[in-house]
Formats: structure tokens, C-alpha cells, sequence
């Protein structure tokens, strides 16, 4: 179980101070995928960053804390500044550009045999990699390839067997399959949610697309200008969703089939420049396990 | 009827490897589409990544020259066998939207200094002329001129430079415009954006538009006709209503059953421990 506690992330540039993440509550229970949607400049990268234990300059812990329910091994509990040491163990990271992140000019094998704190024994972590790849319907041959070599979608396997090899508690996708094709994100996906429910851990994955979310997702998050505007089980969200902004999200999706739908979607109004909506840091707990944000009285926005 | 786009045995071959161990690889296989209406249309183009959409784009645009076959843009041949029109012309007649604006534009130029070269170049018109054009045809896109005046592309967000890339085009006032995934660089919550422009284009300005994108939703949602294309063959070509409500191809019914639908699930998601 992941809890933050009034978490805040802030880059400072020169004496300009901009809060990415500002204010974030919440308990993410073991075992479950968790999606984070909202738009560009949200902070869902950020939060990421954050639990991952990535914070580097101009990005700073602003105030709060995050509880990782983990003990390190002299027995001690993890926090942001001790969770580096639990990278690829029991915390891992596929990032946004992730076909990208595989060196050019090495094998994946030797990739795999690269990764810190594995068994000094090489020969039988390839042995296991070998086996492993396999079961994520990889060719064994893959192994003993570059990365030019094999396609976006089978560099996309490499980097979530990479993430999971090591059975970590928790994985954190930030835009998974965003360059992929739907042919191949369908894959992925798939492969994503096998994985997690073969190994039982803990997925954030940040998407875009609500579509994503709704296939994949245990519990959805939405975010708004660095606070949570919604909080629940994806199914809850989905069906019932409180925030006007999130109802914006679901109904931003053409649909295919739906004749109504068909030239009469509406743009968006963005985060960025334009404050649509005030989002109030609390939350309230509308059904169980179902949380909203305080609607704003100063702004009368409709929730 | 006015064939607004036609292709006739459109080939596109492309050589890879040395001249010991060459291998051919056919980027466009005999593409044959046809649309012939009275009023402007959105004809989209889907695919996967390596299916050819493209070639065929930069085919139509006259980057790439056809190895065989011809294409056909209002009632006049644009590219391929039988091509007489002049690269002047044919910039009136048709123009680019690119799919990422950041490299569209270049860094060290303002970017209202293309809009001003579009329309002395190739709408030939003199400075004066040039400012209203212009003007008019950013006010088309939702921005005002002075706000766009003298900035770079870093000063813009993705969808407003790409919204200046719509305007740019507008400028000799072309019949169709080939915009290749227009939309992928973009925040998807600002999509819509330059979808709804296109639709408001069509409707209001009478412009054309070829929209290739691997995003089927948005294809479905604009779009008046569909080619669906995998390696280099169009597999399904017909009224987007007909080709996305009632597939035939397996590999358009592949296609849609790919797409992540907040309908249906695909697998059932077990309850979290």
C-alpha cells in the first residue's frame, strides 16, 4: 500500500517557483492497476517522477511525504530518498519514450545482465531471462539481438520484461504504448495485464487515452492543474463519473458506431493558459472508495 | 461530378540494400481509389505504421515520384504518367499539413514569415495583399495576427503552431489539403481542435481534405470516405459509414477491434486483491 500525504513537487527556476503537483492525498491498496489520466502539464508526469524517487533539480519535494509500505533490507521503512535503492528490486520504471531507452549498441542480453543487484552468476540470469521472454511471447532469438533489430512493438516487450524480470511490488508505465499502433497497444496492454495478474503487483499507468483506462484499469485518478479531481474504481468513474471535468474526459472520446456522436464533439477547454476549472486539494468520499474533489465555492463550478 | 481524388494503378517501389543484394519493397502496391463528389470531402487514410499511407501522401504532394500509374486531383492530373501541370500550379491546387509543426517551421525564422512567403510565391500577391491574406487566413484558424507577428515556433504551443501550419496552407486557397497525421504530435485533449477546424474548413470554405492518421476514431468522426491500408495494399475503400459500421476486410475488422472502447472490455479485469 502506497500513501501520500499532502504531497507537493515544485521546479524552481531562477526565483520562479512553479508547483507541478500541489496538494496530493491518496492510498493506492497493493495489487491493483491504477491509471492516471489528464492532460499535458497536469503533473502526472511529475507525481510519477516523485514515487519513483526521481527527483533531481529544478524539481523539488515542496512538502509532504510518500509511504511505500516497504522495509529496505536492514528493516528500515523507505522513503523518497532511501526508494533509489530499491530500483529494478522492488521498484521499476517503463518510461514515456520507452523504445527509445534501450542502448543502440548492446545486445539485449546483455542488457538484461547489465541490471544492478541481479544474481553475479550470468550465465543462469540469461537462462532465466531466456525463459522469461519466452512466456511474454518473445522469441528466445530476441535476446541475442540489437534493438534496430526488432520492432517498436517487440522493444516494447523487452522494456516491460526489463520491468518485470525482477518481480518488483510496483511498476510505474508512464504512457506505454503512446508511439505504438492500435494493432500493437492492444498487445501490450494485454501483455500488461497478464503480467500483473500472474505476479500481483501494484501498476500506475499514466495514459491519455480513456479508452485505455477503461480496458486495463482497477482504479482510475484523474488530475487537474497538480490536484486530484477524482479518485474511485474505474468501473465507479466510468458509470457514475462527479467531477465536470472528468464527464469531459469520458465524453471527449469519438466513438465509433454512434451516429449522434458523429461531427458534434466539442473541443476542449485546456489546463494550460485557460483555467477552466478551480480544483479544491480535499476530497470527499461520495461513495465507498469513490472520491471527488470539493467543488469550489468561489467559482460555482457545477460538479 | 468533380473527381475530387482518383489514383489509377498507383505504384510506389522502393530499392533498400546495395546494388549486390538489393531487395524491393512496395511501398504503394496498385492503389486505386476514387472519390467523385459535388462538395468538398474528408477522405481519410488508415493504417498501420509501414502500411504505405505516407508514400502515399508524399506521393500526392509530389515528394515522392509514382514508379508507375497516376493520380488525379480535381479533374486534373497531378503527379505520375500524363502530368503536365506546373509546380505553380499544382501548389494552388494542393497543399501540405505536416505532422509534427516543431520541425515544419524553423527555429530561427519567425513563423508568420512563411505565411507571408506562401502567399508572395505561390498566391503571387504584393505586400499588401499578402498582410490581409494573411491575416484572413490565421482569423480561419482561431488566431489573431497581431499575437502571432515576429514569434518563433518555441513562443507556440504544438496545436497552435499547427493550427499556423493550417493557415499557411489555406493561403493560395488550395482545393485539397494532404495532412499527414495532423494531429499525432498533439495533446489528445487537444485534438479536437484541429479535427473540428477541418470539418468548419470543408463545410464553410469549401477546402478538401486528405486525412491520413492511424487513429480510426477520429477517422470515423470526420471523415466522409476511408481507405484502409495494410502494406501497401488499400484493403477497404468506401464511404466511412460503410467501411467502419460494416467491415468486410479482416484486416479493417482487426483494426477496429484494436481500438480501446470504454464499451465493451476486452477481457474481463478480475476484481484487485
Amino acid at each position: 500500500m502506497i500513501s501520500l500525504n499532502d504531497l507537493r513537487i515544485s521546479y524552481r527556476i531562477g526565483s520562479w517557483v512553479i508547483p507541478a503537483v500541489d496538494g496530493v492525498t491518496l492510498t493506492i491498496p497493493d495489487g491493483c492497476i491504477v491509471g492516471i489520466a489528464g492532460e499535458s502539464g497536469c503533473g502526472k508526469s511529475t507525481l510519477m517522477k516523485a514515487i519513483y524517487g526521481d527527483i533531481r533539480s529544478p524539481m523539488y519535494l515542496a512538502g509532504g511525504s510518500i509511504d511505500y509500505g516497504l522495509k529496505s533490507s536492514d528493516g528500515r521503512p523507505v522513503t523518497t530518498d532511501t526508494i533509489r535503492r530499491e530500483w529494478f528490486k522492488s521498484i521499476s520504471y517503463i518510461p514515456q519514450s520507452s523504445m527509445n531507452s534501450l542502448n543502440p549498441v548492446k545486445r539485449i542480453s546483455t542488457q538484461f545482465t547489465d541490471f544492478p543487484g541481479t544474481d553475479s552468476n550470468k550465465k543462469r540470469v540469461l537462462e532465466k531471462a531466456r525463459g522469461y521472454i519466452g512466456k511474454l511471447g518473445l522469441p528466445p532469438e530476441a535476446l541475442d539481438s540489437y534493438p534496430h533489430q526488432l520492432s517498436g512493438g517487440m522493444r516494447q516487450r523487452i522494456m516491460i520484461a526489463l520491468a518485470t524480470f525482477f518481480q518488483p511490488e510496483l511498476i510505474i508505465a508512464d504512457e506505454p504504448t503512446t508511439a505504438l499502433d492500435v494493432v500493437v497497444q492492444k498487445e501490450i496492454l494485454m501483455l500488461l495485464m497478464e503480467v500483473q495478474e500472474m505476479m500481483g503487483n501494484t501498476i500506475l499507468v499514466v495514459s491519455h487515452d480513456m479508452g485505455v483506462h477503461y480496458q486495463v484499469t482497477h482504479k482510475m485518478l484523474i488530475m487537474y492543474a497538480g490536484r486530484v479531481v477524482e479518485y474511485g474504481d474505474t468501473e465507479s468513474v466510468f458509470a457514475d463519473p462527479q467531477h465536470a471535468y472528468t464527464k469531459m474526459l469520458i465524453d471527449s472520446l469519438p466513438a465509433i458506431g454512434d451516429d449522434s456522436m458523429r461531427g458534434v464533439l466539442a473541443s476542449m477547454a485546456g489546463a494550460g493558459g485557460d483555467r477552466a476549472y478551480r480544483v479544491e486539494p480535499d476530497l470527499i468520499e461520495v461513495k465507498p472508495g469513490h472520491f471527488v474533489a470539493r467543488p469550489s465555492l468561489s467559482e460555482g463550478v457545477a460538479v | 461530378m468533380t473527381v475530387i481524388l482518383r489514383t489509377e494503378g498507383l505504384n510506389k517501389v522502393y530499392r533498400q540494400g546495395g546494388f549486390v543484394r538489393s531487395r524491393q519493397v512496395k511501398a504503394l502496391n496498385d492503389v486505386n481509389i476514387s472519390v467523385e463528389s459535388d462538395r468538398p470531402v474528408v477522405i481519410a487514410v488508415v493504417g498501420e505504421s509501414g502500411s504505405g499511407k505516407t508514400t502515399l501522401a508524399k506521393t500526392l504532394l509530389r515528394l515522392e515520384t509514382p514508379t508507375s500509374g497516376q493520380a488525379i486531383v480535381y479533374d486534373t492530373v497531378v503527379t505520375g504518367k500524363g502530368s503536365t501541370l506546373s509546380r505553380h500550379d499544382f501548389l494552388g491546387l494542393v497543399q501540405p499539413i505536416f505532422q509534427n509543426p516543431f520541425e515544419a517551421f524553423s527555429r530561427y525564422r519567425p513563423v508568420d514569415a512563411y505565411l507571408h512567403e506562401t502567399a508572395r510565391r505561390v498566391a503571387g500577391m504584393d505586400e499588401a495583399q499578402a498582410e490581409v491574406a494573411v491575416a484572413e487566413a490565421l482569423r480561419n484558424v482561431g488566431l489573431d495576427h497581431a499575437e502571432v507577428r515576429g514569434k518563433y515556433t518555441n513562443q507556440f504551443s504544438g496545436g497552435e503552431l499547427q493550427r499556423i501550419s493550417v493557415a499557411r496552407a489555406l493561403i493560395p486557397q488550395p482545393k485539397l489539403i494532404v495532412a499527414d497525421e495532423p494531429v499525432s504530435m498533439i495533446d489528445a485533449s487537444r485534438r479536437m481542435v484541429i479535427i473540428n477546424l477541418f470539418k468548419r474548413l470543408r463545410d464553410e470554405a469549401g477546402r478538401s481534405f486528405l486525412y491520413i492518421t492511424h487513429d480510426l476514431a477520429t477517422a470515423y468522426y470526420i471523415s466522409d470516405f476511408v481507405a484502409v491500408m495494410n502494406k501497401g495494399v488499400v484493403v477497404e475503400f468506401g464511404p466511412a459509414r460503410q467501411v467502419m459500421g460494416d467491415p468486410q476486410h479482416a484486416y479493417t475488422k482487426l483494426l477496429l477491434s484494436s481500438i480501446p472502447t470504454t464499451k465493451a472490455r476486452w477481457r474481463p479485469r478480475k476484481a484487485a486483491a
